[in-house]
């Protein structure tokens, strides 16, 4: 690394992978309740995985946007962070906030959460991805707020690049956005019509600024193709993220109880919002097609490459075979949904965090890659998770299929019950479960790469004198 | 991609496109907020209702079931409950309620259960107000049919 501050990325990176291993674990258990109904119940009822899974997801991906913010902003400004002291102080108060959050979920019933927390003072629990006691989600402002103020210090006292002012103006929509989880009208339409503006303007919005331009980075130092060309397409790229996904948050409008324009607004340019992903894909395999050298760190590009691939299948892809309203009408709500939310997030987002900390943690421990042997194993733990992956995603669409034709699309008194449906869809979802276990040996295998990797330390090359 | 095409353009499309659709955004919200009241028969939101959703929420129902489509699918969805399983009668689905909050959980082995929340009787009943007023909702005829 070429800045010492740039250090404070690692117990961000770690901290991270450690929540991405819970969140796998608690994917197991409710790929098993979705089999067993009463498996672990009443100890860890559905609900509670569930929040546990999402949460954790949550909590380590914006742990990783900060440990590469931190990483990468130094480099980009050219001058130490701000304040390393501060990003130290907030990491201790993330950790802790975000464990004893968990904790809560797992030790006391829902309802006994929210009255030690004193929810009743500003009700904003009990709203899918923001079950957070009201006392955790005013601790992520606080930690949002010193996170933006130390970046954007050291932004103002050093280069400004493309990256990092795109980067820190995904990262403030993220902030802002955030505040809308504190709107809780007694109006359920309104409800939900403002959560959107958290949970569709974070993913298919803000974050994929954050996503574009840590990929960006990324493709720059990897590939050292001319950083005018590589801005060129960040910005068209999300130009076209905004122009889509702003009124995109419309295919969320068509059935909660919002006007029917949005049936025509939502699915119209939400039916563009793969173009940007399409983009990324082709902005990363042209960047590396030119690349003017060869960097030692191959696991980083596949990542990398691998990210833009499996985001374009995911959120492109699977986001717009159920985007338009009249399939939507059929398929809202259904497994189809969950197919879509996991490939999406994963290839996304799960893989642009591992892709940057992939580059960025040899070059923390002054390497600048890992030795090839580690580097074989992490590529083949990238192949299990996408393939996976992808089987999760596959099988799951088949379930929502299944849930379609069974449930949604007969006449009253033909269509199958919810609970009957969901009995027919068992043999999938026993093969889901060992697809979310091949999944699991695939984050083993990851694992198993940092161990190869500093046993074969004396193999990796090192980081250049100058640097 | 051409040299004609330059940063700059790329930029102005970013801030230009961005700022018009997060505009055009913000006052397509103004108009949705001003209808919203008779689409979901705000006249009818009482305070029961109102406690019902907070009793929702404490309890964490959306971390299973789903409303109006959003939520989990791990059980069934509940915007037209009323529907399914009161035949649009209130009297009708409030007694089936109560009884079927009170039965849980069933404790059948192996199939899903819900958990027993210990909901006072005045809970139960503001909880079903919530769920009648939810399914008056104008949802644009969603869902398709009385399964959900």
């Amino acid at each position: 690394m070429k800045y010492q501050s740039q250090a404070v990325a690692k117990p961000y990176f770690a901290f991270a992978m450690l929540l991405f291993v819970g969140q796998i674990v608690f994917g197991l258990i409710l790929g098993t309740q979705y089999i067993i109904g009463d498996f672990l119940f009443p100890e860890i009822p559905f609900n509670v995985a569930r929040m546990v899974h999402t949460n954790l997801l949550i909590v380590w991906l914006l742990c990783g946007f900060m440990g590469a913010t931190y990483y990468l902003v130094p480099e980009e400004t050219q001058c130490e962070l701000y304040s390393p002291k501060l990003a130290w102080i907030l990491f201790w108060a993330y950790a802790i906030a975000g464990t004893l959050t968990i904790v809560g979920y797992l030790s006391v019933p829902y309802a006994t959460l929210a009255e030690i927390t004193y929810n009743n003072i500003l009700p904003t629990m009990g709203r899918e991805f923001l079950e957070q006691p009201t006392i955790t989600k005013i601790g992520i402002v606080i930690v949002a707020l010193g996170f933006l103020f130390n970046v954007g210090m050291t932004i103002l006292r050093g280069r400004k690049t493309v990256i990092n002012m795109v980067l820190i103006t995904g990262l403030l929509g993220l902030a802002v956005f955030f505040l809308f989880s504190f709107y809780n009208p007694a109006s359920l339409t309104l409800d939900k019509y403002f959560w959107w503006w958290v949970v569709h303007l974070w993913v298919e919005g803000v974050w994929e600024l954050i996503l574009g331009s840590i990929l960006a980075f990324i493709l720059i130092k990897t590939t050292g193709v001319d950083r005018e060309v590589v801005e060129k397409w960040l910005y068209l790229i999300i130009a076209m993220a905004l122009i889509s996904g702003i009124l995109g948050t419309g295919h969320h409008y068509f059935f909660i109880g919002a006007p029917e324009y949005w049936l025509w607004i939502g699915s119209v340019f939400s039916a563009v919002e793969p173009l940007p992903f399409f983009m990324m894909m082709v902005f990363a395999f042209s960047m590396i097609k030119q690349r003017r050298r060869e960097h030692p760190n191959k696991a980083a590009v596949a990542w990398a490459a691998g990210c833009t691939i499996m985001a374009f299948l995911g959120a492109g892809v699977w986001g717009f075979l159920h985007t338009l309203a009249p399939v939507n009408y059929y398929t809202h709500g259904s497994q189809i949904t969950a197919a879509h939310g996991h490939l999406a997030f994963f290839g996304a987002y799960v893989m642009i965090v591992l892709a940057i900390i992939s580059y960025a943690w040899p070059q923390l421990q002054g390497r600048l890659s890992n030795s090839l042997q580690a580097q074989k194993v992490e590529i083949a733990s990238i192949w299990v998770m996408c393939v996976s992956m992808l089987m999760i995603t596959l099988l799951l669409t088949a379930a929502g299929i299944i849930q379609v034709m069974q449930q949604r699309m007969p006449a009253d008194g033909i269509a199958l019950g919810y609970m009957a449906t969901q009995d027919l869809i068992v043999p999938i979802y026993w093969t889901r479960l060992v697809a979310g276990i091949a999944f699991g040996g695939g984050v083993m295998l990851y694992l198993y790469s940092f161990v190869v990797a500093s046993r074969t330390q004396a193999d990796a090359p090192a980081l250049p004198v100058s640097a | 991609m051409s040299e004609r095409f330059t940063k700059g353009m790329a930029r102005n499309i970013y801030y230009g496109g961005g700022a018009f659709f997060f505009l055009l955004f913000v006052a397509l919200t103004v108009d949705t907020v001003t209808v919203l009241p008779k689409r979901e028969n705000r006249e009818l939101l009482t305070a029961e209702v109102a406690h019902g959703k907070e009793i929702w929420e404490k309890n964490n129902c959306v971390g299973c079931h789903s409303l109006l489509g959003e939520g989990a699918y791990f059980a069934p969805e509940l915007g037209n409950v009323f529907q399914r399983r009161g035949m649009e009668n209130e009297q009708v689905f409030k007694a089936y309620f109560s009884a079927r909050m009170k039965a849980m959980p069933t404790g059948v082995e192996g199939r899903r259960q819900m958990p027993q929340f210990h909901l006072k009787e005045q809970e139960i009943n503001d909880l079903a107000e919530f769920l009648i007023w939810t399914s008056r909702i104008d949802t644009n005829d969603w869902p398709p049919n009385i399964e959900g």
